[in-house]
């Protein structure tokens, strides 16, 4: 596959005209609220996104990315609508399709390429990869492996936030699927229970990686939050400036005391479930992802209404684009170049206390007080060179 | 010093913690209006208030991970399992995210959290009531245990165990939760990773932890009655391990039983039996004997019940075994 067709359409090639705009006429009071910055802002994001995970597609089919790697191109609506009206020490915590909610949060794109990479100069230090992506200095809580594993996260997060009596939110994202773990329902109960200040958004693409939400659910999503009297919502995920305008309300409701929230947030996936799983096959249709593609591309809706409302001209598109690409190439040369980690720090970091006494590691080559500087290392082991 | 319960010990421990540290907080079934499904947290409520003192919903998974989200800020949650038999409910978020968190965000998320409880069997709670959970803990990396046996142990551990950066399993026992013992009434803290000799003799070494301690106390006084001097050391820290103190005994007396209530496969007994092989076996006069429970789930019935659990007739045969005595002590 050439890197032209593994590029998803968004006219900046040249065929600005061939998508037809969601809304349809009037569609361009949707601009309302956002000045021209705001708007090539947003623009400018979620072509980062999208070149940025393009470029991850290319490096992991090279053998420079391994393994698992989800990508989010489609969704990346969601990404900045939801992620770029919080503040900055607002919390972000969500599954392990983050690349962008990364990106949004504030990682650079050289430290989460670099992590994808498995290298040192990654925001996790290569030890992440992936579905790992961390700053937590960024207020970027991670990056989880095990569907429905960072609400409960995310709920302490918000319990934290309300225990040291702050006003941040947390904003704990999921996909559809993880509704169904039982984690979800803990959390939802508990956060309902203490009033906790974090807004649940559920990154709706359809799918469980190939099993469609309604053969596996017997009510709707917005029925789910309901039975725990947190207020739902659904929104486009598609329509970055409503979404933004969505999250930019209902993040200050929460932040003044309005409670755990629950977002359906309506989106569709561009990729498959990970890059071992076809765009589409037996669970979609081919023509089903192409309708989407052409009609539901995030950037392709913004980039018309910026267009129609003359907010836009094709030469400031190709050139807000050939800044994401340099930015991404940018990003996969500052990961070719940056060192794999030190193999002799392959202990750092299991604990966070090396306790004085006792041994923590019983392989013979856990560096410790008592493996280490304590004498030489156990006999037997054979594992002399593992410093 | 005075002499308190085991129960009042750990309270004592959480007391002093919550005093010097606003990061600490209790968590869990019943700990604040009911004092405790065990009475551990008694008046905690009314000392501390509905702020860090809280009881949760019956969602193991749910509150443990809220407890695991909330350390991943830096607070120290004390998240208590009634018993830890219902923290399998929650094994996903002490393994999947508390033990490993540290590690893949390259130590940007330390994760100071301990989940305490009670282990092991009590007496007729049967199969899913009375399981010793150290092996599920201790097996992961990333994760510390400490077992203390008596109520001075409890309060040292304990405190040590909320203070340590990194998530501590503070294993209990039910059945001792009412032993009384002297414990400091200052502040007392007991660095993880040292074990404790609780009885002294030269000719076989009884190395257990937790509530086994008292049985291998009672077994080393049937033991003396025919003349056999048995060390006792009660390891007290699981992970961190004590390896100098158990090669020492090793060493001293040559002949070694592992006492531990839970079951043989991959237990904590095969780890310290693979330890000694590895670091210690020039000083071994036997093999390693493990008297550990019998490899079956708990039954109910009294007369299998002890027939399963680890006793000290089994013990003193152990201990006669591998002095190559014969059968059939006092």
């Amino acid at each position: 596959m050439t890197q032209a067709t593994r590029e998803t359409e968004t006219g900046v090639n040249g065929d600005a005209a061939a998508v037809a705009t969601k809304g349809g006429p009037g569609a361009g009071s949707g601009l309302r609220g956002f000045s021209r910055d705001d708007l090539h802002g947003l623009l400018a994001d979620m072509l980062l996104y999208r070149r940025f995970e393009e470029k991850a597609e290319e490096a992991y089919a090279i053998g420079k990315i391994g393994g698992f790697c989800h990508l989010h191109i489609g969704q990346e609506g969601l990404a900045a609508g939801a992620i770029k009206p919080l503040r900055a020490d607002d919390l972000v915590i969500t599954a392990y399709r983050e690349h962008t909610q990364a990106l949004a949060k504030g990682i650079t794109p050289r430290a989460a390429m670099a992590e994808l990479y498995g290298r040192s100069g990654g925001c996790s230090g290569g030890r992440g990869g992936s579905m790992h992506l961390f700053d937590t200095s960024l207020g970027f809580y991670g990056g989880h492996g095990i569907v429905g594993g960072q609400i409960p996260l995310g709920a302490g997060l918000a319990w934290a936030i309300r225990y040291r009596g702050g006003d941040q939110v947390c904003v704990c994202f999921m996909g559809d699927a993880a509704v169904n773990q039982g984690s979800f329902l803990e959390s939802l109960n508990m956060s309902a229970v203490w009033q906790l200040p974090v807004i649940y958004v559920v990154e709706n693409n359809g799918y469980g990686m190939g099993t469609a939400f309604s053969r596996v659910s017997v009510t709707d999503m917005e029925a789910r939050s309901g039975a725990y009297g947190i207020p739902a919502h659904t929104v486009d995920g598609q329509d970055v400036l409503e979404t933004y305008r969505f999250f930019e309300e209902l993040a200050g409701q929460v932040r003044a005391g309005a409670g755990p929230q629950f977002v359906n947030a309506l989106t569709y996936r561009f990729r498959g479930h990970s890059m071992s799983d076809p765009v589409s096959g037996t669970y979609r249709s081919r023509a089903e992802v192409e309708r989407h593609v052409e009609e539901q591309d995030p950037i392709t809706i913004l980039r018309d209404r910026m267009m129609d409302a003359d907010l836009l001209t094709q030469e400031e598109l190709e050139a807000v684009d050939a800044e994401a690409r340099a930015a991404s190439e940018d990003a996969a040369d500052f990961a070719d170049a940056s060192p794999p980690p030190d193999p002799s720090t392959l202990y750092d970091h299991v604990y966070a206390e090396i306790n004085e006494h006792g041994r923590l590691f019983l392989d013979g080559r856990g560096k410790g007080p008592a493996a280490g500087a304590g004498g030489p290392a156990a006999p037997g082991f054979g594992g002399g060179d593992h410093g | 010093m005075a002499e308190i319960t085991y129960r009042d010990a750990l309270n004592a421990a959480m007391c002093q913690e919550m005093d010097r540290d606003d990061s600490v907080f209790l968590m869990g079934e019943e700990v604040a209006e009911y004092d405790g499904a065990y009475k551990v947290s008694r008046g905690m409520l009314d000392r501390y208030g509905d702020r860090r003192v809280v009881d949760s919903p019956i969602s193991e998974l749910g509150f443990t991970g809220l407890c695991v989200g909330a350390a991943m800020t830096g607070l120290r949650p004390i998240c208590e399992f009634m018993t830890f038999n219902f923290s399998f409910l929650a094994i996903d978020q002490v393994i999947n995210s508390a033990a490993k968190m540290m590690y893949m965000t390259n130590g940007q998320v330390p994760v100071p959290i301990v989940f305490r409880g009670p282990t092991g069997a009590a007496l007729q709670l049967s199969a899913q009531h009375s399981q010793a959970c150290e092996t599920w803990y201790v097996h992961a990396p990333g994760v510390k245990l400490v077992t203390p046996a008596t109520p001075a142990d409890a309060k040292g551990l304990l405190a040590a165990a909320i203070r340590d950066d990194d998530p501590v399993a503070v294993m209990e026992g039910e059945l001792l939760y009412n032993v009384r013992g002297e414990v400091p009434d200052e502040e007392y803290v007991i660095p993880l990773g040292v074990a404790d000799l609780k009885r002294s003799g030269d000719d076989v070494s009884i190395v257990t932890h937790g509530k086994m301690v008292h049985v291998a106390l009672q077994a080393a006084r049937t033991l003396a009655r025919d003349g056999i001097e048995a060390d006792v050391l009660d390891l007290r820290s699981i992970r961190p391990l004590d390896v100098d103190a158990i090669l020492e005994t090793v060493a001293r007396t040559n002949r070694v039983v592992y006492l531990e209530e839970g079951w043989p496969f991959a237990g904590v007994g095969a780890q310290i039996v693979s330890l000694i092989q590895d670091e210690g076996f020039d000083d071994l006069d036997a093999p390693v004997v493990r008297v550990t429970q019998a490899d079956v789930p708990m039954p109910y019935a009294k007369n299998l019940e002890q027939l399963a659990k680890p006793g000290v007739k089994a013990v003193v045969e152990a201990c006669r075994k591998v002095l190559y005595l014969p059968a059939g002590g006092r």
